[in-house]
């Protein structure tokens, strides 16, 4: 689905970059690589541009489709759609931010330099498409599916906890919005310069996967609630 | 790293991204309060005032980038058109969702004006993120002679 060449980003790598330049500071914890250039080529010609999309185009047929769904759910009112892309979306949603936070995001720091540009070209652009769109259905679903079961009423007996759903995602929101989503396209933009800049990547690369951290802390208060919910 | 590049990430900016997620956070405090109280009569006093501090934080925010000297206006633009888009896209499912579910009247005018807000705000978070690092001048533009 991406235009990324692996190998040809591991050549460009090893070929051009030394080990003061971008990757090597990505993440504090990663080891110094093995391999590279002696130093005197750290003024060599810069690399050509990384060769990926920042938004992957074909992924944008699974967006369309997923828009159009949820506008159908909503527009039908049934029960059955509304559950499901609330559920599904909810639980695409959950786990994918628990499992970046708190499994890859640990991982992605302990991996040497070149698989982890190799990962992060690879998988950012996913989620540049991913995050929003399982986000937007599991929102407009659910709130057209506490209105069809009237749970958002404030006459609802647990409606209390409703408002603490609210507040919950309304945090995860301003973070993934504020913080997140701009670091995840910054750090894409960056690794397609022909010099990126080490620091740089490694603020950005630092702010995502902090967040992605909380967020991932944050979806257990979530799947508390709604568990609490369902089972009311 | 060049000397350019180090200018580049050197260069000082308005803390757009912190009043940036201030802004967000008082539309999303304004959404969490309507959509906690729509189905009973509910003060649009609160959501007003969030509403309106949040507009003018997004405006004065804009204006203190305006500031900056050889920010990558650019890039700035080239991003937030696309990610205006997407974001536009978004509020309009949202609102899709409020209007068939009835909501009408204030609530109405001011969920919409907030999600108008929201599909400003995080456009612009987006595009300032990324044209913050970019070079003033398009790669391969020629500098105006001073």
């Amino acid at each position: 689905m991406i235009a990324v060449k692996p190998r040809s980003v591991l050549i460009l790598w090893t070929a051009a970059a030394s080990r003061t330049t971008i990757l090597d500071n990505m993440a504090t914890t990663a080891p110094p690589p093995t391999m590279g250039p002696p130093a005197e080529d750290a003024h060599a010609a810069p690399r050509p541009a990384l060769d990926f999309e920042i938004v992957p185009r074909k992924g944008l047929i699974f967006v369309a489709i997923a828009v159009v769904a949820l506008v159908a759910a909503i527009a039908a009112n049934k029960l059955w759609p509304l559950v499901f892309l609330h559920v599904a979306g909810g639980a695409a949603w959950t786990i994918i931010d628990l499992f970046l936070g708190l499994v890859l995001g640990p991982i992605m720091g302990s991996m040497s330099i070149p698989s982890r540009l190799e990962f992060t070209t690879r998988l950012m652009p996913k989620m540049v498409l991913i995050m929003p769109i399982v986000v937007t259905l599991t929102l407009a679903s659910g709130w057209q599916l506490g209105a069809h079961l009237g749970t958002v009423s404030s006459s609802y007996p647990e409606h209390a906890w409703v408002v603490a759903s609210f507040i919950v995602v309304g945090v995860m929101a301003v973070l993934a919005l504020g913080l997140l989503e701009p670091a995840n396209i910054a750090v894409l933009f960056e690794l397609k310069k022909p010099q990126p800049d080490p620091a740089v990547i490694s603020r950005l690369m630092k702010r995502f996967i902090y967040c992605a951290g909380i967020l991932g802390i944050m979806q257990v208060a979530t799947l508390v609630i709604m568990t609490k919910l369902a089972s009311s | 790293m060049t000397a350019g590049a180090h200018v580049m990430t050197e260069r000082r900016h308005p803390p757009f991204t912190q009043v940036g997620m201030a802004s967000l956070a008082l539309i999303v405090t304004g959404g969490i309060y309507l959509s906690s109280n729509l189905s009973e009569h509910v003060s649009l006093a609160p959501a007003v005032a969030l509403l309106a501090a949040s507009a003018l934080l997004l405006a004065g925010n804009l204006f203190s980038l305006t500031r900056v000297e050889g920010f990558a206006w650019w890039r700035f633009f080239q991003v937030a058109k696309w990610t205006f888009l997407a974001y536009l896209t978004t509020a309009g499912l949202i609102e899709f969702a409020f209007l068939e579910n009835h909501t009408s009247g204030g609530p109405l005018i001011v969920l919409t004006l907030s999600l108008a807000i929201f599909a400003i705000e995080v456009p612009t978070l987006i595009a300032f993120t990324v044209a913050r690092y970019a070079p003033s001048q398009p790669p391969g533009s020629v500098r105006p002679v001073t």
